[in-house]
């Protein structure tokens, strides 16, 4: 899976979780941009990109992404 | 058929029709913010609407010991208390010199937080008791060490029930424990979430943990499951009665048998404890109840059965029926079937009647039905295993009551006598649970713990009658419920009236009233007066004053007491 396939399929995650069709991801995104992206919803995220993704994240991974792109590039080095 | 934590959270955002208001706290010492929303969720799905106080988290005690606190404040009818292993395994580490004493001392702990809260407040307390920690500090031996924390853990989960739950009527337990036994530490617990949030649930447990608290909170608001419906072949035995023939159906101790027995036993256990079970099959009426009759490894029995259907008719139509017998709500029916199809069938025109998805290996159906925990109760008292044979009477009956031409002469026939007295420690517990589970025949609905029946015992304000009903058929135990209350010199409100809707047209709400005006007239009062407030369930009595002779005022109904002349009946006072 490259970048592109990942973020969308990310973006129908966020849909899904965020109850919101209306979201769009780039690769800059980050939870400021979203508004129902708080830390509680946060966490929803992650468990449902880890099941998605056949994944799990480190404690510190879930607090360090800057950005949705940095979110890829840590699934794509799992 | 557990929603997604997600889904129950996508709930909350539906347009919510009007649904009965309940208000919960909820205090918990981790944060408790994803618990707060999969509670409302799942009551949405059980026709109530959760209105929640949450308390900021680690302040369960500073909330309950302030009488000013907001929680007091908030007034909740339900307080959930939450208290995590995490938090309680790092209070075990600190308590250095004490640990051999931990359990209790966190009892007498509890015991005080409940004690406040019922001084002040009339609240149902939820206790969640604690899912294993493990720490592995002495491996095996901490079984034989007294103060390990394994050891305290255990014996902490042990007093809860044996110490608090055994003794107080308003203390129940969310037994997550148990969710942990079924579904796993792991699955139950996430470490990462943990670390960053601060919250002891995961995300899958949450919709499970959510289900066990609301369905307590539903049973002791009076909705829960009182009738299990099972198809037979493939169901109840292995392999197809009709085809097959007694000899090869699947039953026993050998091979797959063995799974049906089990589930049989199980079945049995529940009818023990006042299951209504009732048979819909197709097949031949005669070869479907052979089994029963001759099989020696048949657990079930024709006398554990109420209502027996077996014929070649469509499943809901026959549910249908079985409801009309037994005379309780659909929404308090699960019906298991192996049949996709049979299982379509009643889902589509019967909604409101419970369908497992039973898994398609038979040796999964009992793990299964374990998960889905769909006979939570509020209350347990000897007469529940005499459920069923009161509604075999019931249909024995009906049929007998063809062959009179007039209603007198088979109501004379039946040679009635009913036990009439004030309540008492011993209708104590079923008076309570008529109070719960009555819906259709109760004319304002108004539930009462065993503790609310006390109370009402030692009222100088109240007067209290429980009537039993015995004919010829049998006993049919406990069956109406009433409460007087002062209103003022001259006036007597009904303030509950209910009865069971097995005993419907036999006279005894005429006989009922009769005992009511002969209370009234002996203490002096010049009125009684009657409410019936309308529910969903109780339609059923909507004219039920004015029938027996009240005259309507300003939306209440009032009967005078000196006119009244007692209505002729043919049941006698015990």
């Amino acid at each position: 899976m490259n970048k592109d396939e990942i973020l969308a399929k990310l973006t129908g995650i966020f849909h899904d979780e965020l109850d919101n069709d209306g979201i769009v991801l780039s690769f800059e995104t980050t939870a400021e941009d979203v508004e129902e992206w708080d830390s509680l919803s946060h966490i929803q995220l992650i468990v449902a990109v880890e099941k998605a993704f056949g994944v799990r994240f480190t404690s510190s991974e879930i607090q360090s992404w800057n950005n949705v792109g940095e979110m890829i590039d840590c699934i794509l080095a799992k | 058929m557990y929603k997604t934590f997600s889904e129950l959270k996508k709930e909350l955002r539906k347009d919510i029709p009007q649904l009965k208001k309940i208000r919960v706290a909820l205090l918990g010492d981790t944060a408790t913010q994803f618990l707060n929303i999969a509670l409302k969720g799942t009551a949405c799905n059980e026709g109530f609407e959760f209105e929640i106080f949450e308390a900021d988290f680690g302040q369960i005690s500073r909330q309950i010991l302030d009488p000013s606190s907001e929680y007091y404040e908030f007034k909740a009818d339900y307080t959930i208390i939450f208290e995590s292993s995490h938090k309680l395994l790092s209070q075990y580490y600190k308590s250095y010199n004490t640990q051999v004493s931990f359990a209790e001392n966190k009892i007498s702990y509890i015991e005080d937080l409940y004690r406040n809260i019922q001084s002040r407040t009339k609240s149902r307390v939820i206790y969640c008791n604690f899912p294993v920690i493990n720490n592995q500090v002495f491996g095996n031996f901490s079984n034989k060490v007294e103060s390990s924390f394994v050891f305290q853990l255990n014996k902490l989960n042990y007093l809860l029930s044996a110490e608090i739950a055994i003794k107080n009527d308003n203390f129940f337990i969310a037994d997550l424990l148990s969710i942990q036994n079924k579904w796993g530490r792991d699955f139950m617990f996430s470490p990462s979430i943990y670390v960053n949030t601060e919250m002891v649930l995961s995300l899958d447990a949450l919709p499970i943990v959510a289900h066990h608290i609301t369905g307590i909170i539903s049973s002791l608001e009076g909705k829960f499951k009182k009738c299990l419906i099972l198809d037979l072949d493939n169901t109840t035995w292995g392999g197809i009665i009709g085809d097959d023939g007694l000899e090869k159906i699947q039953i026993g101790s050998l091979g797959i048998g063995k799974a049906f027995t089990e589930f049989q036993y199980w079945v049995k256990a529940l009818q023990k404890r006042g299951i209504i079970l009732a048979i819909c099959s197709k097949n031949d009426e005669d070869k479907a109840k052979e089994p029963f009759e001759k099989h020696p490894d048949m657990v079930l029995k024709l006398d554990d059965i109420a209502v027996f259907v077996a014929n070649w008719d469509n499943k809901a139509d026959n549910i249908r029926k079985i409801q009309s017998i037994l005379n309780i709500g659909f929404d308090s029916m699960v019906f298991l079937d192996d049949n996709p199809f049979e299982r379509n069938i009643v889902r589509e025109n019967l909604p409101e009647v419970c369908v497992p998805e039973l898994p398609e290996d038979p040796a999964e159906y009992l793990e299964y039905l374990y998960g889905l925990n769909l006979f939570e109760t509020a209350s347990f008292s000897e007469n529940d295993a005499e459920r069923t044979k009161q509604y075999q009477v019931e249909a024995q009956r009906a049929v007998d009551l063809d062959s009179f031409t007039n209603v007198e002469d088979f109501l004379k026939s039946m040679a009635m006598i009913s036990d009439v007295k004030p309540f008492d420690s011993f209708s104590k517990p079923r008076v309570s649970q008529l109070t719960q589970r009555s819906n259709q025949f109760n004319l304002r609905t108004v539930r009462y713990s065993e503790q609310d029946i006390e109370s009402l015992m030692n009222s100088e304000k109240h007067y209290t009658f429980s009537f039993t009903l015995e004919d010829k058929y049998g006993d049919n135990g406990l069956i109406c419920v009433i409460v007087l209350e002062k209103e003022n010199q001259e006036t007597l409100f009904i303030n509950t009236w209910l009865m069971s809707c097995r005993v419907l047209k036999r006279g005894m709400e005429d006989f009922t009233l009769n005992t009511i005006v002969e209370t009234a007239r002996k203490n002096g009062y010049k009125y009684v007066v009657g409410e019936y407030l309308s529910t969903a369930k109780n339609q059923m009595v909507k004219d039920h004053y004015e029938r027996l002779g009240f005259t309507e005022q300003d939306e209440k109904w009032i009967l005078d007491v000196d006119h009244y002349e007692s209505k002729q009946v043919y049941i006698n006072n015990k």
